[in-house]
């Protein structure tokens, strides 16, 4: 499981100084040598990343530096862009998800993703959206619905909100509510890996301080990593951030080491505006 | 310079016409907007007087018996459509179980599928079969069907009607499937449901509504088809034993009473188009009625 890169590249640099850390706290996501492309558009390069269990990692970077071209190959969603496609091994407890046999579509109920604009499903009750994922994977049973419904919208904390309308279209919630909808709909599935792709750039400052604080209450369930803009944003919520910039990870370190003490110039560079 | 311009228009309206700006400006916009209002009015004009017509023609030789009877020979009073507006009622019917699901399926496979050299060439011959003249497709099923069947038929006439909704019911589909964006898509992919099973039951439910009314069109716009109609089913005096036979329809019978040289025929013919109307009026009507509070709602 552990490949050790013994190739002098900056990435592997960041990489290695996390093994030490990580023999107390459990790594779930294991990425090495992955390589995402458009055509021949090389947009991800040779990034090598750990992720350990219950923690919040941020990606950080100018716009088209790939971060959410990254994520997208952790869910297996990347390749379902007409031409996109993508090398190298994310190994998800234990099991490469890149494998031959590996299964895309029951990977993404193991890595959730939630997306930049808040996307209800059309035509679909409130109640509907959250259990979309079990109804259509075939689980009908009216007790276990209801169950996951209450407890995901109590975990998206957006019950108190809804419960007395949850037979109303979930597009008629303002957009932070659609938003965490979004979030209950993602953990309906269970998954011990949760994907955001800046979940709060197209939300107003008091909703994106409730997805914020969501966020921060969901790591003793699930491991979150979240592409951000925002830098204040990453520094309050994350534990581990990683800098991107034009495909390649710059620096990937403790969230205080990246805002306080960076390695790279790059990385000081842009935390302090002085690029991107 | 910005500035400057609106002074120079208000002193030369003031100079010309000898009223100010504003004045101006209000008489244009209510000008244009009565245009508008003037071109709206217009375009309803010949509908309005289509209902006022067939309604105040074909009233008058509605009975029981136009809806039970078959039509009277020649000479002889009474007789009615009931052969015909069952035979128009039956092969719509066959024509919407074909062409629907044919129309339906291709225009997810363009909205969903819908690149590379295949759905391009698709998509194009799609557009081309909405402008084909409806009399040449007849000609086309009397070439592959009727003549080798020996015999007009009710089926013959269906799958001339469906291969006429399908486009319609394709090009719709199409362009309401579109408008569900893609990050819907990915969101349905993200939670681990197969890509199938996203497409029925996210996208195309999301736009029950929009395709029925689609289908809906198609289904009036085949109703009153006449012309491959002529070549295909072409129409008879009597019940047709089965849809094997000759099958009376009610624009076909429309037409051949409208052009016989008997008035009382002729009552019998406005009376056939007021039942015409009247069926693609209701069939909008019901649609509609079961579509209000499904489909897609607003986000905004």
């Amino acid at each position: 499981m552990q490949v050790k890169t013994s190739k002098a590249s900056k990435t592997t640099t960041a990489a290695n100084s996390l093994e030490s850390d990580n023999s107390e706290s459990k790594t779930i996501l294991t990425i090495r040598d992955l390589n995402a492309y458009f055509g021949d558009f090389h947009a991800v390069k040779n990034v090598n990343m750990d992720v350990d269990a219950n923690e919040v990692v941020a990606l950080i970077g100018p716009s088209g530096c790939g971060k959410s071209t990254y994520i997208r190959t952790l869910n297996r969603l990347h390749e379902e862009i007409d031409g996109a496609t993508v090398s190298g091994e994310v190994v998800l407890n234990g099991e490469n998800i890149y494998a031959g046999h590996a299964d895309p579509v029951s990977i993404r109920t193991k890595v959730g993703m939630v997306f930049q604009k808040p996307n209800p499903f059309p035509s679909m009750t409130i109640f509907d959206n959250v259990v979309a994922g079990l109804k259509l994977a075939g689980i009908r049973k009216r007790s276990v619905l209801e169950e996951t419904v209450e407890r995901c919208l109590k975990q998206a904390a957006l019950w108190d909100e809804v419960k007395d309308k949850l037979k109303e279209p979930g597009m008629s919630l303002s957009g932070g509510q659609q938003q965490r909808l979004c979030i209950a709909r993602t953990l309906a599935v269970n998954p011990p890996v949760v994907l955001m792709d800046e979940p709060t750039s197209a939300l107003d400052p008091i909703s994106t301080s409730k997805i914020e604080e969501l966020i921060t209450e969901l790591k003793t369930q699930v491991t979150v990593i979240i592409v951000t803009h925002n830098m204040q944003q990453a520094s309050r919520i994350s534990d581990r951030t990683a800098f991107f910039y034009l495909g390649e990870l710059i620096e990937y370190d403790e969230t205080k080491q990246i805002f306080m003490d960076p390695k790279e110039d790059r990385t000081e560079r842009y935390i302090s505006g002085r690029f991107g | 310079m910005v500035a400057a311009t609106p002074l120079t228009v208000t002193t030369a309206v003031k100079q010309e016409f000898g009223f100010r700006v504003s004045d101006f400006r209000r008489f244009r916009s209510t000008a244009m907007l009565a245009t508008i209002w003037g071109f709206s009015l217009a375009a309803i004009i010949p509908l309005l007087f289509v209902f006022y017509f067939v309604t105040s023609k074909g009233v008058g030789g509605l009975n029981w018996d136009f809806f039970t009877a078959l039509p009277a020979p020649v000479g002889q009073e009474g007789g009615g459509m009931a052969n015909a507006i069952w035979g128009s009622l039956m092969i719509v019917g066959m024509a919407a179980c074909i062409g629907v699901p044919v129309g339906v399926l291709t225009g997810v496979f363009l909205s969903e599928f819908g690149e590379g050299k295949f759905a391009a060439t698709l998509r194009f011959t799609v557009d081309l079969m909405t402008s084909v003249p409806s009399i040449i497709l007849g000609l086309f099923i009397y070439t592959i069907l009727v003549v080798p069947m020996n015999g007009f038929s009710a089926y013959a006439g269906a799958v001339a009607l469906a291969v006429i909704m399908f486009p319609i019911v394709a090009k719709t589909t199409e362009e309401v499937l579109k408008l569900i964006p893609d990050h819907i898509r990915e969101a349905g992919l993200a939670l681990g449901i197969p890509r199938w099973k996203v497409i029925i039951s996210i996208v195309l439910k999301g736009s029950v509504g929009p395709v029925a009314t689609g289908v809906i069109l198609a289904v009036a716009r085949v109703m009153g088809e006449t012309a491959p109609l002529l070549f295909t089913a072409f129409g008879n005096s009597f019940w047709s034993e089965s849809p094997s036979q000759p099958t009376a329809t009610l624009p076909v019978a429309i037409y051949q009473y409208a052009i016989s040289p008997f008035k009382q025929w002729h009552e019998q013919a406005w009376a056939g188009a007021l039942v015409l109307v009247m069926i693609v009026f209701f069939a909008n009507l019901i649609t509609r009625v079961i579509m209000r509070g499904s489909g897609v709602k607003r986000s905004r």
